[in-house]
């Protein structure tokens, strides 16, 4: 089954410029994990050294945030599109969160 | 031996994020930058295309929604994101960064900002002490989130913004 992903315009530079990418998965996960072996730069821009997806990365499956779903184990179907949406955050303590 | 990385905006738009961050002082505010990046454009032989600038056209000013340490912190949802995406495109531009106010504090990013921040867009910091508007710089994450490129920030006529 095929799903596309949506890449977002700061990561298209990694993607070869592309603006989404279409793979045979059956997660969230996996579909994820066929992108970032298609196009390793991605990895470290949407994952952690640990893999775990970084917290300013949000992952939804057609238009639910999969945080509410089965997060990377949510299941896909032929056709679903997963958008990869950024969400921005910053400020000026090094410290604390 | 870093590309040199520059970006335009007019002297009103520039007031109106220095505006803003004077509004939400002592707290932190935040917006997204709307424009045209020229980038990926371009394979005029007569342009150089690693100068041809980005542009920053419009604002998007946005609320923090940092309500627990919006003093040194800001935070911009997916939904906003998503909102000023589609502001973007209704005006024919895309969002081609950030900007927020380092209040009582210098306009350099944070390892919180490198942390958090995204490749390719430009972040905008100005510092705003004691709540008059001061440095105002514009910065690029590293390929390897190792770190900010600083890029020049250009004056551009109102007029050229068309």
């Amino acid at each position: 089954m095929s799903v596309k992903v949506m890449i977002p315009t700061p990561l298209r530079a990694y993607a070869g410029k592309r603006d989404s990418a279409e793979f045979s998965a059956a997660t969230v996960g996996e579909a994820l994990g066929n992108l970032t072996t298609e196009f390793g730069e991605l990895r470290k821009h949407l994952f952690t050294e640990d893999g775990k997806l970084r917290a300013f990365v949000n992952v939804y499956l057609n238009d639910e945030d999969i945080r509410y779903l089965a997060k990377e184990n949510t299941p896909t179907k032929d056709g679903d599109t997963i958008s990869i949406i950024p969400s921005i955050a910053g400020g000026y303590a090094d410290n604390a969160n | 031996m870093s590309e040199a990385f520059e970006i335009w905006i007019s002297a009103e738009l520039a007031q109106k994020i220095r505006e803003h961050g004077v509004e939400t002082y002592p707290y932190e505010c935040c917006g997204a930058l709307l424009g045209r990046d020229h980038g990926f454009l371009a394979i005029d032989p007569h342009v150089d295309v690693r100068k041809v600038p980005r542009e920053i056209l419009s604002l998007f000013p946005l609320v923090n929604r940092r309500d627990d340490s919006p003093r040194n912190r800001f935070s911009v949802t997916a939904e906003d994101v998503l909102e000023a995406e589609k502001s973007a495109r209704a005006q024919g531009f895309e969002v081609i960064g950030w900007y927020h106010s380092h209040p009582d504090h210098p306009a350099r990013p944070s390892d919180y900002d490198r942390d958090h921040a995204w490749p390719w867009y430009s972040y905008i910091i100005v510092s705003v002490h004691s709540g008059v508007p001061k440095d105002m710089t514009s910065w690029r994450l590293k390929d390897d989130r190792s770190g900010f490129m600083e890029e020049k920030i250009e004056a551009m006529k109102a007029s050229v913004a068309k």
